[in-house]
């Protein structure tokens, strides 16, 4: 171990300073676990809350796992629901996050640079939340590890599930790199050094796009279903990531905002509603070519669609949610043309609130459910979810939330330089 | 880092603790499944690593476990298929009278879930006059065959291009050489990506486990096919490979009163069902889908 001068290590990760990088992990760790677990009286009932609904879901999972999931509102019939709509719509939380991302290390936008860690703590608890809702839906989770290469059988590159595998897991390790890294150095009191990430976050950007469109082709490519068998539907997919992910981000920059004195400038929300202005527009055009074919041809294959939007056979559970979602989508899609960011804060807020809420029926229930109804033999049975899938389902969002925001908590204290290295580290 | 006996500290010590309580409490009844399933089970290769000793092993466990939770001494077999064997089917609509005897037949044999009234054969009842399945019903009663209508079971159409085998992750599922698709149930992680893909809705999980009482358990069994499935897995039709693998005939033509049921070997000339094929109007459903059934439809002429 050299003694490396202190400037040097101040230009980042010298040959000689990983020893005492390394050696800082310990008391790095010890630090964000004294932060996470610190704070306000209203930060103390917003954990207990999280926790007390993460457990509920996890208590109500242990009875599914354990008395099969005859529990759930599932059939053969309709053998998906509740977890797999949600995991296509944390997917695509995840792949929205990078909307902070591109303005902020490809158009150099200095405003979005200086919260674009906000947006890769998103990408991290999404994806946490996508993988817990998959684990969920399966029947056999003690057998999961029949899936790691060459110690199960992993049927890659044939299944698509083996590439969202691959995907989900590879785009959580490149945002934990990268949001690890930057905190980490910062603890240290260094800049850190852009080889050691920019090739890494302009690598995630490109990962954003795939993790949606693989997550997109797991339906696409079931001949068997025409209600998914359409090439429009990654488009789809990336299209409306990129309005949820920048929504949920506008709502919680504000919340930050408002709740510690980490700065947020208006900059940076100002860049997210010009995207979402025109995602939002993007989204609803992408949905209505889809209603065009679907109506305008007719025929067996389009019963899905009829289903969803008018009810088939006198079967109609899904008709309120579609119809819900479509006009929040659009109230959304009016207000961010209309409103000023300065003046109406209040209103894009709501916005927001109702695009998000529109999207997660379109691409949840919305999306899943119709591939089922009818089924390949055309019996119409009805599904929505029922008690036990909404705890199980609020549980594993709680604990997306939990991750958040402790994600952030840390941070935050990082970036004001409330959390740094002790100096008998050094 | 050393721990500082403040109030907060003391404080985040406690709410650890209680979390840490209720979380243990919260995932307690986990203990009741995990009771029930052995190191064995856990670490068992997949079928295609199993070697014959590995598999009786395997084999006798099921046994001894089916006595135990079912009360029935059962026997379990890995039946492996003839080399050069190609097993197809083919069904007759012209006299398929829709008495729905066959779908009776593979609850019975495949020793399927009782409250459920679980089967791998669908009978819709269709219209005169469309082949559209918009216009078939399988909730239909009272004497059949009714005027007007034609009957068409389905089950599995063990595709040589099947979707099913195609989309599993973890190769739980998968042809064999005579043709039939089968799913190693102690490998299958319960997705249910397979019945997302299957066009014929020929697939089924277990939602929950089977209930079968003792006496009505069919004690001739094979891993691949009828033997008790576990919780949570995925199951479908093996054209009866227990029996048709040793000679015999599936279950559902044995029962069907008409002789609408055709099953045999491709691969033998003198088959019937290469007679069939060569020279009855035959088609299979869902063509476009391009999964290539090895199951049948036909009309008399």
């Amino acid at each position: 171990m050299s003694s490396t001068p202190q400037s040097d290590a101040h230009e980042g990760e010298g040959t000689a300073g990983v020893s005492e990088t390394v050696l800082s992990y310990p008391q790095f760790i010890w630090k964000a676990l004294g932060v996470a677990t610190d704070g306000g009286p209203l930060f103390y009932v917003w954990m207990t809350v999280l926790t007390a609904v993460w457990l509920v879901g996890i208590n109500a999972f242990v009875h599914q796992v354990v008395n099969g999931q005859g529990v759930t509102a599932m059939t053969d019939h309709v053998s998906w629901g509740m977890y797999i709509g949600n995991f296509t719509f944390a997917v695509g939380l995840a792949a929205g996050a990078v909307m902070m991302v591109i303005p902020a290390y490809l158009y150099k936008d200095k405003e979005m640079h200086d919260v674009v860690i906000v947006g890769e703590i998103l990408a991290i608890a999404s994806v946490a939340v996508a993988i817990s809702f998959v684990t969920v839906d399966i029947g056999r989770p003690d057998r999961v590890w029949h899936m790691i290469p060459f110690i199960g059988r992993f049927n890659w590159p044939i299944s698509m599930l083996t590439w969202d595998v691959i995907v989900l897991n590879g785009y959580l390790l490149l945002n934990l790199h990268v949001v690890g890294y930057l905190l980490h150095q910062r603890f240290l009191g260094r800049k850190p050094n852009p080889k050691f990430y920019i090739p890494i976050v302009l690598l995630s950007i490109l990962w954003a796009v795939s993790i949606h469109s693989v997550t997109a082709f797991l339906y696409s490519g079931l001949g068997g279903r025409p209600f998914w068998n359409t090439a429009i539907l990654a488009p789809r997919f990336i299209v409306s990531a990129f309005v949820s992910g920048p929504a949920f981000i506008v709502l919680a920059l504000q919340i930050i905002r408002r709740f510690s004195d980490f700065h947020v400038g208006d900059g940076a929300i100002r860049t997210l509603l010009n995207i979402l202005r025109v995602t939002t527009i993007l989204n609803l055009f992408l949905v209505g070519s889809e209603l065009f074919t679907e109506l305008y041809t007719g025929g067996s294959h389009t019963a899905s669609a009829q289903y969803l939007y008018f009810g088939l056979h006198g079967k109609n559970a899904l008709v309120p949610w579609i119809w819900t979602a479509l006009s929040f989508n659009t109230i959304a899609a009016g207000v961010f043309i209309f409103a000023r960011p300065g003046k109406h804060m209040w209103l894009i807020d709501i916005a927001c609130v109702l695009t998000l809420f529109g999207l997660w029926v379109e691409k949840g229930l919305g999306l899943i459910v119709p591939g089922f109804v009818p089924s390949t033999l055309h019996e119409i049975v009805e599904y929505l979810p029922n008690a036990l899938e909404w705890k199980v389902s609020l549980g594993v969002w709680a604990m997306g939330l939990i991750v958040f925001t402790l994600g952030l908590k840390i941070a935050v204290a990082v970036f004001r330089g409330d959390m740094h290295v002790s100096e008998e580290a050094h | 880092m050393a721990f500082d006996p403040s109030r907060r500290n003391v404080m985040k010590a406690g709410g650890a603790t209680l979390g840490a309580a209720a979380f243990a409490r919260a995932i307690a009844p986990i203990t009741e499944w995990t009771a029930d399933l052995s190191v064995d089970e856990f670490i068992q290769r997949h079928y295609k690593e199993m070697s014959r000793e590995d598999m009786n092993k395997v084999l006798r466990r099921i046994e001894a476990k089916t006595l135990e939770e079912y009360g029935a001494t059962v026997h379990v077999e890995d039946v492996r298929p003839t080399p050069g064997v190609q097993f197809a089917y083919a069904l007759n609509l012209s006299v398929c009278i829709g008495c729905r005897n066959c779908s009776k037949a593979c609850h019975e044999e495949n020793n399927h879930d009782r409250p459920t009234n679980n089967s791998y054969i669908r009978v819709l009842e269709m219209d005169n006059g469309s082949m559209s399945l918009e216009n078939g019903t399988v909730n239909y009663d009272g004497p059949v065959p009714k005027p007007g209508k034609f009957y068409m079971p389905v089950q599995c159409h063990q595709c040589d291009n099947a979707p099913c085998v195609k989309v599993c992750p973890v190769e739980a599922t998968w042809k064999e050489s005579d043709g039939i698709v089968v799913v190693d149930y102690d490998w299958c992680i319960g997705c249910r990506y397979c019945e997302a893909a299957c066009p014929y809705h020929a697939r089924r999980f277990n939602w929950t486990k089977p209930e079968i009482p003792a006496e009505e358990i069919n004690p001739d069994q094979a891993y691949l096919s009828n033997r008790v499935r576990p919780q949570g897995v995925m199951e479908k039709c093996t054209f009866c490979l227990h029996r048709t693998r040793k000679g015999r005939l599936p279950a559902c033509l044995e029962a069907c009163p008409t002789g609408a049921r055709v099953f045999g070997d491709l691969a033998d000339p003198d088959s019937e069902i290469r007679w069939v094929l060569e020279n009855k109007r035959v088609f299979v459903l869902k063509e476009d889908v391009g999964t290539l059934p090895r199951f049948f439809y036909f009309f008399d002429e």
